[in-house]
């Protein structure tokens, strides 16, 4: 038994140590918000926090997620009204949508991190989220529209 | 407002499906050809295939047509609720069943408003003029002193109104009226066609709570992973069932049944894991130890056949289009220039894999998929089962993706077999691994082009081959040439005001699945001929642009049906949707003009464009890049659309920015190689993808046109690989012939 907390909700579940945490939550606590891309953390997808951090859950052992706080789309905020989700609609950013809920978890994370990151900030740190659909311009736009920087504010208006 | 797709709900198949109560009652629960909100609210009352209205005054307007990303669950509700006059918010869009009454549901070929725009108003309007009429008759009033607006109808004479909610049930008994008899807005008063409306299952996405085909869930439902054959045909002597069912989780095993030829849309041969969830299946497969009997398609080597076609390639092939002699031309012409390019096999590689849930139960089969297809995955799906159509029931999820991998049903049958199998719902997941190796793949390509020109530069001949494998010889096995329907992407349609013209094809037949990929075959036709253009003007001196406006020639309207080519125009007809210079001429004007393409550029920069019509809809390309070290960056990608008239000018300007990325991608990355007929490639690592860093900045400049609307989700795509290759060519003075641009640069 592995006890772990997703979304402030204490877990206990029956799995495979090597078992990867996205498949405990998707298919043991039905929480389906964290998608499967790849399995080898190349895609981003499957992107959640662990005590903060942006982790990509398709290869991380259910073991080493033991005594941690999860944090998944589903528990980002209450009724979507996260500043990332909602810049997310403003700027319509998803087309199918699928990898967007790796995307704003990784843009969440960057921010926490880097309030006002630059263009190329904002490249190397969602590097690792794939969008096949082709959204990343409007990515960018809505990460930079809810980012703090005095010399990043004039450009929100460019791109709004 | 609750926007989540209304048919996949796990809330929705508890109640409709007994499942929670341990017990199936399928078919009976959800009727076939019954719109699916008849279940969903007793209280809904059905107007058309399309309206429904309840009595709280909500609309529910069904989106037959599968959502993969290009907005069509808003688009198809903003054009009937503007007919219907309802108020957007209290708008509900109910996903569609496979249903022939709604007619094709195949969701490709960028045809859901181009096919159904018409439809869609008379549906909107048809239920308008029953609501107006039932509010005339309790008003004792005529009709033509009512009228529809933000879900009330109001009488013109008096402040009276009443909501469609009051009135539908009265509405519903009234006799439908023609279509002759409907009336329309126009365009002046149109609320909601044309406007930018934002996504209705955003708030979902981006909480969640979306339901893709990947994310259903049921009890009781156990989950599938398939070990398919590497090489096409390949069959199955032996595995260690065993070792498969040693595996924690893991509940059984179970061999696919031989794949028939030719191979069309049934699935793989291989073996299938069905475990309790996702990831014992996966391991279960790792340790099944099949033996395969490999097979004629193991002795296919892709890079062998490129230059096998490219062998056979510069020789007369058939020729399928003519005018002029274009072979006595080029001999007596004062210069020629020939080039020949090529193209690898390709992979949609959608973020989510394909996926599918099955329930059999009582001979009838009940399917959730992301597919773009629902009535072809009921016919494939009863056909497999050996039971009728009627008994298979398909729900349409949201698709993570389609780009034409999900209007093949090979992973709904899957599901279907094993649901049947095991008498459980059972899902079948793809893995990454399986949707790159074991796709239906865009067609290996190589092209010849060659043009004589005269003493004053101008084109006299122009001569074209192709050769690949056709989607045809997915369905037959023994067709081995291109066919009419891929020849008129891009090929036979060529638009120039040339004397002397020759279109040819050659052999070449398939080894592994070949399918659609977003804009299919014009992916190698429009990079070969915009590429040749663009070596055409270096020859002659002149600016790419002028040798477009050379070739494109005076304004006019293009027939290129000849008795040998019998050219499809995307299935519409030349009437409505003619091949019209005047418009090519003007997408390819307007970018430059916005651009800047025409401008000067730094050292090692360079400016690339590119035009092109498919899907009835004309788009033009400009590309800027920087070539250093012999490395590639895209600085910046503009495009011109003209698609007629446009429901909603956001989701036009997101599908142009994708499109684009998705031409980007492969032009840069693009590759699957195929050795001993097994693909080589086997996920993002390997088969990449455009990333953020790569993507350049993108402008989007849309044609207002009252023309009848194009397709949308494809034309983006075909201009970009020759605008990118041009403007290396430009910037670097480097020709590359042979796509992905990484084989000869650093990107």
């Amino acid at each position: 038994m592995i006890d772990f907390s997703v979304n402030g909700k204490q877990h206990q579940v029956d799995a495979e140590p090597m078992m990867p945490l996205l498949w405990v939550l998707r298919d043991m606590l039905g929480l389906t918000g964290s998608k499967y891309g790849c399995g080898m953390a190349q895609c981003g997808a499957c992107t959640v926090h662990i005590d903060g951090q942006p982790v990509r859950a398709c290869v991380m052992p259910i073991s080493a997620v033991a005594g941690k706080k999860v944090t998944t789309i589903e528990g980002l905020s209450k009724d979507g009204n996260h500043p990332i989700q909602k810049a997310w609609i403003e700027h319509n950013v998803p087309q199918c949508g699928y990898c967007q809920s790796g995307q704003i978890m990784s843009a969440v994370a960057l921010l926490e991190q880097n309030a006002s990151p630059s263009d190329e900030d904002i490249d190397n740190y969602m590097q690792g989220n794939i969008c096949r659909c082709g959204t990343y311009t409007r990515i960018k736009a809505a990460i930079k529209s809810v980012s703090s920087g005095p010399d990043l504010a004039k450009n929100v208006g460019d791109d709004a | 407002m609750n926007h989540k797709i209304e048919n996949v709900s796990r809330r929705h198949f508890l109640k409709v499906s007994g499942i929670g109560a341990g017990s199936f009652v399928l078919g009976s629960a959800l009727p076939i050809a019954k719109p699916v909100w008849a279940e969903q609210s007793k209280l809904a009352v059905e107007l058309n295939l399309f309206v429904s209205i309840n009595t709280d005054n909500s609309v529910n307007i069904v989106c037959h047509r599968s959502e993969m990303g290009q907005g069509v669950r808003t688009s198809i509700p903003q054009v009937v609720a503007d007919e219907l006059c309802a108020k957007w918010d209290l708008v509900s869009v109910v996903q569609g069943l496979a249903n022939a009454e709604y007619g094709s549901q195949n969701t490709d070929g960028s045809r859901s408003i181009r096919r159904f725009y018409t439809t869609l108003r008379q549906m909107g309007a048809a239920a308008r003029a029953m609501l107006e009429q039932a509010a005339a008759d309790l008003w004792k009033v005529d009709v033509s002193s009512v009228y529809a607006d933000e879900s009330y109808i109001h009488h013109k004479n008096s402040n009276r109104k009443v909501s469609f909610g009051y009135i539908a049930e009265a509405a519903s008994k009234l006799t439908p009226p023609t279509n002759e008899e409907l009336t329309f807005k126009s365009k002046k008063d149109f609320k909601l066609i044309g406007k930018p409306i934002t996504g209705i299952d955003l708030p979902n996405i981006v909480t969640g709570n979306a339901d893709f085909g990947q994310d259903i869930k049921m009890d009781s439902m156990l989950y599938a992973s398939i070990e398919r054959s590497k090489v096409l045909g390949a069959k199955v002597k032996s595995f260690n069932a065993d070792a498969a069912k040693s595996v924690n989780g893991v509940v059984a095993t179970f061999k696919m049944p031989d794949q028939p030829t030719p191979v069309v849309f049934h699935p793989m041969n291989g073996v299938a894991v069905i475990a309790t969830n996702t990831w014992s299946a996966m391991q279960g497969r790792k340790v099944l130890d099949i033996e395969w009997e490999l097979g004629a398609n193991a002795e296919h080597n892709s890079a062998d056949y490129v230059t096998e076609l490219k062998s056979r390639i510069v020789n007369k092939g058939k020729e399928i289009r003519a005018e002029g002699d274009a072979y006595a031309d080029l001999e007596k012409a004062k210069q020629t220039h020939s080039a020949t390019y090529s193209i690898p096999y390709l992979i949609h590689a959608p973020m989510e894999p394909p996926a599918a849930t099955a329930v059999f139960k009582d001979g009838k089969c009940e399917i959730w998929a992301c597919t773009q297809t629902p009535q072809s995955t009921q016919a494939n799906v009863a056909r497999a089962l050996g039971i009728e159509a009627d008994d298979v029931i398909v729900n349409v999820t949201l698709l993570g993706g389609g780009f034409g991998r999900k209007s093949k049903p090979d992973f709904s049958v899957e599901a279907a077999i094993l649901a049947k199998e095991m008498q459980r719902p059972v899902k079948v997941v793809w893995s990454r691994e399986d949707d790159i190796q074991q796709g239906f793949y865009h067609a290996v390509s190589v092209q010849h082009f060659a043009a004589g020109m005269d003493e004053n530069n101008l084109v006299s001949s122009w001569l074209q081959r192709t050769a690949f494998p056709s989607i045809s010889w997915t369905f037959t096995g023994t067709v081995d040439e291109p066919q009419v329907g891929e020849l008129s992407l891009g090929f036979g349609d060529v638009p120039f005001n040339i004397k002397n013209l020759s279109c040819e094809t050659h052999k070449a037949t398939g080894h592994i699945r070949i399918g659609w990929m977003r804009s299919v075959s014009n992916i190698q036709h429009a990079f070969a001929q915009g590429s040749f253009v663009d070596e055409l003007a270096a020859k002659a001196n002149i600016s790419t642009y002028q040798m477009w406006q050379q070739l494109l020639g005076e304004n006019r309207l293009v027939n290129p049906k000849t008795e040998s080519f019998d050219y499809q125009n995307y299935g519409e007809s030349l009437d409505v949707f003619p091949i019209d210079i005047k418009r090519l001429k003007h997408v390819l004007n307007d970018v430059i003009e916005k651009s800047g393409a025409d401008g000067e550029t730094s050292a090692n920069e360079g400016w690339g464009i590119s035009v092109h019509r498919s899907f009835v809809t004309y788009c033009a390309v400009a590309t800027k890049v920087k070539v250093e070290e012999n490395k590639v960056t895209v600085l910046e990608m503009h495009s011109s659309i003209d698609a007629g008239t446009i429901v909603n000018p956001d989701r036009v300007r997101s599908q142009q920015e994708g499109s684009m990325i998705f031409g980007l991608s492969l032009a840069l990355l693009g590759e699957i190689s195929v050795k001993d007929g097994a693909v080589e490639q086997s996920n993002y690592h390997d088969y990449q993808v455009l990333r953020m860093s790569q993507c350049p900045k993108i402008e989007t400049y849309i044609v207002e046109s009252d023309a009848p609307p194009g397709g949308v989700g494809e034309p983006g795509t075909p201009p970009v690989a020759a605008s990118l290759a041009n403007a290396i060519f430009h910037a670097s003075g480097k020709r590359i012939r042979d796509l992905p641009i990484k084989n000869h640069m650093s990107v």
